[in-house]
């Protein structure tokens, strides 16, 4: 098990080595030069070309390479070039911002995929099977800002019964910041509910068809134990990994629900950072969020090794 | 159909079911009423793409400065926008650039990960290894990060988009072909092949590709809709088609500040075309899966 776990953090952090050097290979033939984008069009040539070199822009690229991976190492992630001031309060009150929204999102998704799933594999077939499938998937597919503006026009501006904008000012007491983020999260849980319900549906079709399940059933008992006992355990193993594969759809979700809702998440701080070319600012933004997909992987898979006996002892030997 | 069939990879059993009897399956799928009502919406906006110019009422790009944000109402069913363009036209047109680049990448992804998926199932060894090292590094990176950074790096375009979603594509497609290859390579047909001295090109393409071509069929119409879903989100974050050209993710993002002094019309139209696109999609999708698998 030590082996294993040592083999899939090396892995996670070779990746995340590879991901670094694209993001600052990115970061470097991104189209115009910070200088330009931070002084504007009517700056002088020798003021951009001042103001570079004091970014440090204009040395090799080797050099800046090391430079910002050795700055990461010791906990400085760089100071952006539109505020002029180190990117690191920006991205963890960012990243807190986007946990709150993400955690809503799974705290609600994760109990209604599986139940969903499961309940369509119980009725297999049927009409409850049909609607729980089809209406998964076709949410799945709808773009979130698209399901995003018809909430927005049904709730908030038809019935005006909830804020169209997710963003609170500071101090808001927690309630009313949960109330700013309902139309936020229903779009990332519609495109969710379809994968794991997916999951968790086929999971159970397969292991109430195992022999398992028949034996079971054949011993005399009660269907309810059955499912219970004996089906669930096993299907929903598959499933876990799927959650934890969603974290990146998540993540791409949140830069576009950010946006529509106007909220001061990752996403948005990305999304920003990329259009007035805070490079330092989309560097640390992307990295942070290559960590947190790399750390959710990590441990689905560990998750998934630790609890399918199968896999623990094919690890282990 | 026998039990063996039943459990081997869903791949396989698509191929083997699909070899056996294709006429009688299109004739199943005709008869499907979620394949026609998707198929008519679908045909719908792939007219409003071909000839939208002619079927739209106005000029989509016509401004109206005195006739700005206007209500839906008898002359314009789908009201104004902020520059008093015909919104409804707007519509019409816009579905043109989603269902190009939508395609093209897709079939960029297809022809890309059809080809390196043939290589990684009919070699096998140290170039599958190798190969599905690569895959596997490719799919662990978040994707949508992925083609952010790219798309921001070369500038947008339509281009840019086609490429970025099919590179994308490519790995994914690519693990399911292999898939179906590796089925494919136990059947006898090829090792009377090779024992007959053909070249690996030629039993690759000639062989084997028109025995996995449902598996790809299937591959591709369930991308399709993966693709839509990102062009028009990349659209909607600005690395789209640019304005003035009428898309639907372009025109949301461009109004949707809007919403809040109630020009719902502006953004609710060009996002209920996408939602029946997807939808329309999906529901032929389904449809194919269900008649290849039954």
């Amino acid at each position: 098990m030590t082996r294993y776990l040592l083999r899939r953090v090396g892995l996670a952090i070779i990746t995340l080595w590879i991901l670094s050097l694209i993001v600052f290979l990115a970061g470097q033939v991104l189209p115009g030069d910070p200088g330009r984008a931070v002084l504007g069009p009517f700056a002088s040539e020798s003021a951009v070309r001042t103001y570079d070199h004091q970014l440090g822009v204009d040395r090799p690229l080797v050099v800046q390479y090391l430079g910002w991976i050795g700055g990461l190492l010791h906990g400085n992630m760089g100071t952006s070039y539109t505020y002029r001031s180190p990117v690191e309060p920006f991205v963890v009150a960012a990243l807190g911002n986007s946990a709150k929204l993400a955690l809503l999102a799974l705290i609600i998704i994760i109990p209604l995929g599986i139940a969903g799933g499961v309940l369509a594999a119980l009725y297999s077939g049927r009409a409850i099977d049909r609607l729980i499938s089809l209406g998964g998937l076709a949410a799945s597919t709808v773009p979130e800002f698209v399901s995003g503006i018809v909430l927005i026009i049904v709730f908030g501006i038809g019935l005006k019964v909830l804020p169209i904008t997710a963003a609170t000012p500071p101090g808001t007491p927690l309630p009313d910041q949960l109330e700013h983020l309902i139309l936020p999260v229903i779009p990332l849980v519609l495109v969710l509910f379809g994968y794991i319900a997916r999951m968790a549906r086929a999971g159970t079709v397969e292991a109430l068809d195992s022999d398992y399940a028949r034996t079971a059933t054949l011993k005399g008992l009660r269907r309810g134990t059955v499912v219970w006992r004996h089906v669930l355990r096993n299907s929903l193993l598959p499933t876990i990994t799927v959650i934890a594969t969603q974290t990146g759809y998540l993540i791409g979700g949140l830069v576009v629900v950010e946006t529509l809702f106007n909220y001061q998440g990752i996403g948005r701080l990305i999304l920003n950072a990329a259009n007035g070319k805070d490079f330092p600012m989309l560097e640390a933004g992307v990295l942070v969020i290559g960590v947190v997909y790399m750390v959710a992987t990590l441990i689905a898979d560990v998750l998934y090794t630790t609890l399918n006996p199968r896999l623990r002892v094919a690890v282990n030997s | 159909m026998t039990a063996d069939q039943l459990t081997a990879a869903p791949g396989g059993a698509a191929v083997a079911h699909a070899y056996a009897a294709p006429p009688a399956q299109w004739r199943l799928l005709l008869r499907k009423p979620t394949f026609l009502i998707g198929a008519t919406i679908l045909g719908f906006w792939v007219v409003c793409a071909v000839f939208g110019h002619l079927i739209a009422p106005f000029d989509p790009l016509a401004q109206q400065l005195l006739n700005k944000n206007a209500a839906p109402s008898g002359a314009h069913w789908f009201g104004t926008d902020p520059l008093g363009r015909d919104v409804l036209s707007r519509v019409i047109v816009g579905a043109r650039d989603i269902l190009t680049i939508a395609p093209l990448a897709t079939l960029l992804g297809a022809v890309l990960g059809t080809a390196l998926g043939l290589v990684m199932g009919y070699f096998g060894g140290v170039i599958d290894t190798v190969l599905g090292r690569l895959v596997e590094a490719v799919l662990a990176l978040p994707v949508v990060i992925v083609a952010f950074l790219f798309i921001v790096a070369v500038g947008p375009s339509s281009l840019t988009l086609i490429i970025v979603i099919g590179f994308i594509f490519t790995p994914l497609i690519a693990r399911t072909v292999r898939t179906a290859v590796l089925v494919e390579g136990q059947q006898d047909y090829l090792s009377s092949a090779r024992l007959l001295g053909e070249r690996p090109g030629y039993i690759m393409i000639a062989e084997i590709l028109p025995n996995v071509l449902p598996v790809i069929v299937v591959e591709f119409t369930v991308r399709l809709g993966y693709a839509i879903f990102a062009v028009a989100t990349l659209s909607f974050l600005g690395f789209g088609v640019q304005q003035p050209t009428p898309d639907w993710g372009g025109d949301i993002a461009a109004n949707y500040g809007l919403l809040g002094a109630g020009y719902w019309w502006e953004t609710l139209f060009p996002a209920l075309a996408i939602a029946s696109l997807v939808m329309a999609l999906n529901l032929v999708t389904d449809s194919i899966e269900q008649v290849l698998s039954s």
